[in-house]
């Protein structure tokens, strides 16, 4: 499947090839997979206002204002303001900054703790196998919401444990998809050979395990991240999640579901608008990826784009 | 039957280890249990020897988690709680029986409904129906339950001026009122639940309609009718099956933000309570029996595979 991403040192030539190749078969994905580059414009549109947040917003999120009360959206307030007379609209645009900040490490932190506990546990085999296979085993026995409430409930709610609890809840998810691919690495030939060549464990983790049980996780990450943002809005929601001081989406459903919710709806709907569109695009991209990776979709694709080619 | 006592007897220490790690992240991660509990007052040194005589937290930890589990085996689940200073048994007696419900009309509602909506997109495969039906099966997917309950009860209160009752009762005092309390959570849990249904059947109903066996019926004359229910269906129930139980840890996540949401005194509204209290104790012990749920659940999935699949053998 993607056998073109075995070998580990380039030279600087072969380098710049591998690039060209790269865009090539971007282009090629961009034309066949639409939906996969509006999602992605979507995301990277939500990771530019996340990260330029102080410019983008028209008001302080924090700031309380007695007399602007409950207003709904207009020229002054785009999204109307809150029970504190707080602008909607740049809470929205600040609370994203949370989102995207949660979401983005727990997913990287699950991927990378999941692929080398995968990984590992495949290499070394044995006892040290067994017994990680059946805490992964156990975890994923687990509710995910369970397993990170429990996690928030341990080691606390700052932005970033809220982050790790959910990390450490989506790392089994991870360590068992990259364990079972690493299992099929380890028969491979070049394994063989590269044992052959007198390479110590360590070089044949790094070299060639993680290198190769890693793209598979990658098709996941979309999903995983989308899930991580997901947890954090209900973590929020119930009150676990991250401190209130910071304008998070599911902090300000829950004040507007509690406080206003009959007479403001706005409060409650754009934050929701904001969530579903990261949630959805997030969800319809690892969609995508995941097709890409289906071997019984990419043989009709693949035929279909060597027919469109000959045709031309 | 010999399978069944055997998959029974490997559950055992699969709950064991599942407690070792719920007690390991409630009691060891922190550190300080008792400075978890009386949280930021400042609390004078003899409150903390006595909340610690009383938790047993002096005792090793071996000790303490040989306790807690003896009192999880024994019907005491852990004592009392913190905060309410109930007896944890009266609280799970309380809250299990509403949890379970909400579990149970959700599993029913999907599978009715999912089970014949995915056999009828495979059966008109390319054309409206199908279209229509997968499109549903994406909004269950990707969006939030949180999402859909709020928007949902925003709507019943713009549009009909209604909102569920606040107080639950249960099903044999007022079953109307218990209806209405449920019906809406159960539903947004069954589209979320009969997505992923509805997809699984579909696409095994697919790969069974593309079978040889199908194509000799159709050529024997058959009606598309009894293809499709007697060839096709049998054949796709079984991943079905497996999806229901694979999804049971995702149905029983829903039911911690909807119980919540819609004031449901379940399990779920109960574990977050005792997280936002750091009743740890309690918290501990409901993530226990949430645990211990969901994996009889699946071990009721794969023994009810034996009866609907005559391929896997009951003995083995």
């Amino acid at each position: 499947m993607n056998g073109n991403n075995h070998i580990a040192p380039q030279s600087q030539s072969s380098l710049t090839g591998s690039v060209e190749k790269f865009s090539a078969k971007f282009w090629e994905f961009a034309r066949t997979r639409p939906l996969a580059i509006l999602c992605i414009g979507v995301l990277a549109s939500m990771g530019v206002v996340a990260l330029m947040s102080d410019f983008v917003a028209t008001h302080d999120p924090l700031a309380q204002n007695a007399e602007e009360i409950l207003r709904p959206p207009g020229p002054e307030h785009y999204f109307g303001t809150d029970g504190a007379g707080r602008d909607i609209f740049s809470r929205v645009v600040h609370g994203s900054r949370v989102s995207l900040y949660v979401g983005f490490l727990a997913m990287g932190m699950a991927s990378v703790v999941g692929t080398f506990i995968g990984t590992v546990s495949a290499y070394r085999g044995g006892i040290f196998d067994l017994i990680a296979s059946r805490v992964i085993d156990v975890l994923l026995g687990f509710p995910f919401l369970v397993l990170a409430l429990i996690m928030v409930v341990a080691i606390g709610s700052s932005q970033t444990s809220v982050a790790i609890a959910i990390a450490l809840a989506q790392a089994p998810q991870i360590a068992r998809l990259s364990r079972a691919t690493a299992l099929s690495i380890i028969e491979e030939p070049y394994l063989d050979a590269a044992r052959a060549s007198g390479a110590d464990s360590y070089r044949i983790i790094c070299r060639h395990l993680l290198p190769n049980s890693f793209p598979p996780v990658l098709t996941q990450v979309a999903g995983y991240f989308g899930a991580a943002v997901v947890a954090e809005t209900a973590l929020s929601f119930l009150g676990l999640g991250v401190p209130p001081p910071f304008p998070s989406w599911g902090r300000m459903l829950q004040e507007a579901v509690r406080q206003y919710f009959e007479v403001a709806p706005w409060a409650t709907i754009f934050p929701s608008l904001a969530l579903s569109l990261t949630v959805v695009s997030s969800a319809l991209l690892g969609d995508e990826f995941r097709d890409l990776l289906d071997p019984r979709r990419v043989l009709p694709l693949r035929t279909r784009s060597r027919t469109t080619s000959q045709s031309r | 039957m010999i399978r069944l006592t055997w998959r029974l007897a490997l559950i055992v220490p699969t709950v064991l280890a599942a407690s070792i790690v719920v007690f390991v992240v409630m009691r060891v991660l922190p550190g300080d249990v008792v400075g978890i509990i009386i949280g930021d007052i400042p609390a004078s040194s003899e409150a903390r020897e006595a909340l610690e005589e009383e938790l047993g937290l002096n005792n090793p930890l071996t000790v303490q988690y040989g306790r807690w589990l003896w009192s999880m085996v024994n019907g005491e689940f852990g004592g009392r709680s913190l905060e309410s200073r109930d007896p944890i048994r009266s609280i799970i007696g309380r809250q299990l029986p509403v949890t379970l419900m909400l579990a149970g009309y959700t599993v029913l509602l999907s599978v009715f409904v999912s089970v014949p909506l995915g056999v009828l997109a495979a059966a008109r495969s390319g054309q409206w129906p199908d279209y229509v039906i997968r499109g549903a099966t994406l909004g269950g997917l990707a969006l939030p339950n949180l999402l859909v309950a709020l928007l949902v009860i925003l709507g019943l209160l713009i549009f009909f001026q209604w909102s569920p009752p606040i107080i639950y009762s249960s099903p044999w005092s007022n079953p109307w009122t218990h209806i209405q309390m449920l019906v809406w959570p159960a539903l947004i849990l069954a589209w979320e639940q009969s997505s992923h249904l509805v997809r699984v059947t579909r696409s095994s109903m697919l790969t069974a309609l593309s079978q040889d066996y199908v194509v000799t019926a159709r050529s024997k004359g058959l009606s598309e009718r009894s293809i499709i229910l007697q060839h096709g269906f049998p054949n796709a129930r079984i991943p079905a099956v497996t999806m229901l139980g694979l999804q049971f840890g995702s149905l029983v996540s829903g039911a911690l933000i909807l119980e919540t949401i819609f004031g449901l005194p379940g399990i779920g509204r109960g574990l977050v309570q005792a997280a936002l209290a750091r009743d740890y104790q309690v918290v501990q012990s409901l993530a226990t029996c949430l645990v211990f749920l969901s994996l009889i659940v699946n071990l009721f999935v794969d023994t009810i595979y034996a009866y609907i699949d005559p391929r896997i053998s009951r003995d083995s």
